[in-house]
């Protein structure tokens, strides 16, 4: 790469050519206060004008995230004038902003704020009318509060580059413009798959998820007997908000923690994630045996669900039956556990915690639900759980390791614990298809090849002579690409799985928010290296495991003898299967 | 949410087509549209949508962002009165209000009949003849309030109104 030579406050350096200002300067040691660029440009509007300093020979001062240097540049952060011009555009910002910081949800983590404390921005600097508000409070995942947004573009550019779609976008002009669905629609009427990636990159409180601890709070104030299950990539994750280093994973220290917030009992989704591998790895061996249709497709993530309802109507008949495992987990919780326990199913509250908004969506769906009892009663995210321990005043770090509870629903296998990464549920499955179709367990366990942050990947199975060929796609954008595919006929896969979120659930629309500016103590590039520091976490546990597959989990094999007969069996798939509906995205 | 013929679809993909090789068709599809059918709708734009793969957030942003589009059904005649600096000194606002007053619409509105629509304009770069007036391609130079009636008259008798 191509070197310039720059001088920043008059000091020399040699930096990378073709870098902004910005990057060139945070190379150098220092941090440029900005808002609208984001993620090696994913975003770069320059618009938010928080970013300008002075250039020498630069008419007027210069946008430094868009900005980029060249050979002899001199650059100076630290002029009056840069200082004011910086502090006066993040006043501006204030001005049209509803700065009601101490209601906000993003309190502590709101980049706004931060920017306003480091260029010493003054309150009420500037008065004058705010743009009309929008607040989309419909869906049972997602808020939308324009009184917050800063006009970045991050979620545009986000929605876009994850999923392809770009549900959100400008509207409007001038004063008026607003980001919003088309039409200023709630994300309920538009083809939003509410997976919560544009609330993961959002600077303010403007795209939250929609809390759900006032349900729990009244559960527990109603006397109800609360179960909490907790998602394989919360662990990974949760650790973050307590200032823990990325990548820890956290089990002993969450589930000591739900304990003490009074649950009275505390289990890991992990269970359930078993009794998937059970039920989809059956479904797929009766699919290729029988004729059905293929590709099969996984259905545990409720994203991609609602974007195959959306646009690939006519592919449902590949999705694979199978509930997602937490609404498995809350099936087995109301009807198994309720009958051993004595427990009437009505006064048992199910609550799941999720890496995922879109979660709190599906456990609302009609088809999730038996004898008119809802599988699971309210979804917390990662960062929901986190502000719970927090009120709670718990100190996370200084907590035991605890187990969770171990009957009934207590085991679980190193299968389990990948699903939250992408080619986890592949992986598992596959561990258990070669142990059905070989009699023998695979001598390695480790699938290697489906591992991997690659937006598409595949492999080949010599499965007893058979060739099992699979794909993985994270990402509606790379997904797209699998069902256009099948949708031509050209598909040569049995099994594909498909996960919402770019990554996986480690990286999921819950999960708690990275940016280096709240994680003094990660290297600057932590935003490349996060998804693969949750997924070493969850990894290392499967490799802790001694029982790594799915089929051996004892618990599950119980389930079997003592309630559900075998996988696919006739109440299985009554507890434990759904169905899917094409639906219209642009809904009135 | 309304409905689109059949033969509606086609034209608007037809029109999408002609652009096909363009690496930014979207303006010129647009324009097409609006001079076609006088409004671009939502259902339209999901069809545009489909046919460039830009999503329609983005669509729906350009037709917002440029006063030339628009989401309604303008009316037969559209005047549009420009209230650019120039104009607006030489009484632009007393003008596009006196329009207002006579047909009993706002700026952006049509009429109930669909025959007339007012347009605030931004400068078209006429103002030499401010306050200027266009109606449907047709300039009225240097226009007063006064002469705000019988303007409307004029198109009203055209009507046999």
């Amino acid at each position: 790469m191509a070197k310039v030579n720059i001088k920043i406050e008059g000091v020399s350096y040699q930096v990378e050519s073709g870098l902004t200002i910005l990057e060139a300067a945070k190379a150098c040691g220092y941090e440029i206060p900005s808002l609208c660029a984001f993620n090696h440009g994913e975003c770069s509007q320059g618009s938010c004008r928080v970013c300008l300093v002075e250039v020498k020979g630069a008419r007027g001062l210069v946008a430094s995230c868009v900005y980029p240097v060249n050979e002899g540049m001199e650059i100076i952060i630290s002029s009056p004038k840069a200082t004011e011009a910086r502090r006066a555009s993040v006043e501006l910002l204030l001005s049209n902003h509803n700065i009601n910081c101490q209601q906000c949800d993003k309190n502590g983590k709101c980049e706004l704020l931060h920017v306003a404390s480091v260029t010493g921005a003054r309150e009420g600097r500037y008065q004058g009318t705010k743009t009309p508000v929008t607040v989309d409070e419909l869906t049972p995942a997602i808020i939308r509060d324009t009184s917050k947004c800063i006009l970045c573009g991050r979620c545009v550019a986000r929605c876009q580059n994850a999923h392809g779609m770009g549900i959100l976008g400008f509207e409007n002009r001038g004063f008026k413009t607003i980001v919003a669905p088309a039409e200023n629609r709630s994300f309920l009427n538009s083809p939003c798959i509410q997976c919560g990636q544009c609330v993961s990159v959002c600077p303010t409180g403007a795209l939250m998820e929609k809390s759900e601890i006032a349900k729990v709070d009244a559960a527990f104030k109603a006397g109800k007997h609360v179960v909490v299950q907790t998602a394989p990539a919360v662990r990974a994750a949760l650790g973050e908000e307590f200032g823990m280093p990325v990548g820890t994973a956290v089990t002993g220290k969450m589930v000591a923690a739900l304990k003490r917030l009074g649950f009275h009992k505390v289990y890991d989704t992990n269970f359930a994630a078993d009794l998937t591998i059970m039920e989809e790895g059956t479904e797929l061996l009766g699919r290729i045996q029988n004729g059905g249709k293929l590709p099969m497709i996984t259905s545990c993530s409720p994203g991609w669900i609602n974007y195959a309802e959306y646009n690939y109507g006519d592919l449902l008949p590949h999705l694979s039956s199978c509930k997602s495992p937490h609404q498995m987990q809350g099936a087995i919780l109301k009807s198994y556990y309720a009958e051993k326990k004595g427990i009437d199913p009505r006064d048992i509250f199910v609550v799941s915690i999720m890496p995922c908004t879109a979660k709190k969506d599906e456990k609302e769906r009609d088809q999730l639900q038996v004898n008119g009892l809802r599988d699971v009663d309210a979804v917390l995210t990662t960062r929901e759980l986190a502000k719970m321990i927090k009120r709670a005043g718990i100190l996370f770090t200084r907590l035991p390791d605890e187990e969770f509870d171990q009957d009934l629903m207590g085991d679980y296998t190193g299968a389990g614990v990948i699903f939250g990464v992408t080619g986890g549920v592949m992986e598992a499955a596959l561990r258990t298809v070669y142990f059905v179709l070989t009699g023998k367990e695979h001598e390695a366990i480790k699938f290697e090849q489906v591992r991997g942050f690659e937006g598409i990947r595949e492999a080949s199975l010599d499965i007893n002579g058979m060739t099992v060929n699979v794909a993985i796609a994270h990402g509606m954008k790379n997904a797209k690409v699998l069902l256009d595919d099948i949708r031509a006929g050209k598909s040569k896969y049995h099994f594909i799985e498909i996960m919402g979120c770019p990554g996986g659930c480690i990286a999921g629309g819950g999960q708690p928010i990275v940016r280096s500016c709240f994680l003094p103590h990660e290297d600057d590039d932590i935003l490349d290296t996060y998804k693969e520091k949750r997924a070493q976490a969850l990894y290392s546990e499967d490799a802790r495991q001694t029982l790594r597959q799915s089929h051996k989990n004892p618990q599950v094999q119980k389930l079997y003898d003592e309630f559900l007969g075998q996988p696919n069996s006739h109440k299985a798939h009554e507890l434990l299967h759904t169905h899917y509906q094409a639906r219209i995205g642009f809904n009135d | 949410m309304a409905h689109i013929s059949e033969a509606g679809v086609k034209k608007i993909r037809e029109i999408c087509d002609r652009y096909a090789s363009e690496k930014t068709p979207l303006m010129m599809i647009l324009s097409d549209i609006q001079n076609e059918y006088g409004y671009i709708p939502l259902e339209v734009q999901q069809i545009v949508s489909e046919k460039t793969g830009i999503s329609v957030a983005d669509i729906y942003g350009v037709v917002t962002f440029y006063s030339f589009f628009s989401l309604e059904p303008k009316g037969k005649y559209v005047i549009g009165c420009c209230l650019g600096t120039a104009c607006y000194v030489k009484g632009a606002q007393q003008v596009i209000d006196k329009f207002s007053e006579i047909l009993g619409v706002k700026p952006g509105e049509t009429t109930a009949d669909g025959l007339f629509t007012i347009d605030a304009l931004r400068c078209i770069g006429a103002c030499g003849i401010a306050p200027a007036v266009t109606i449907n391609g047709k300039v009225y130079p240097k226009m007063t309030v006064d002469a705000v009636a019988g303007v409307v008259e004029e198109y009203l008798a055209k009507e046999g109104k």
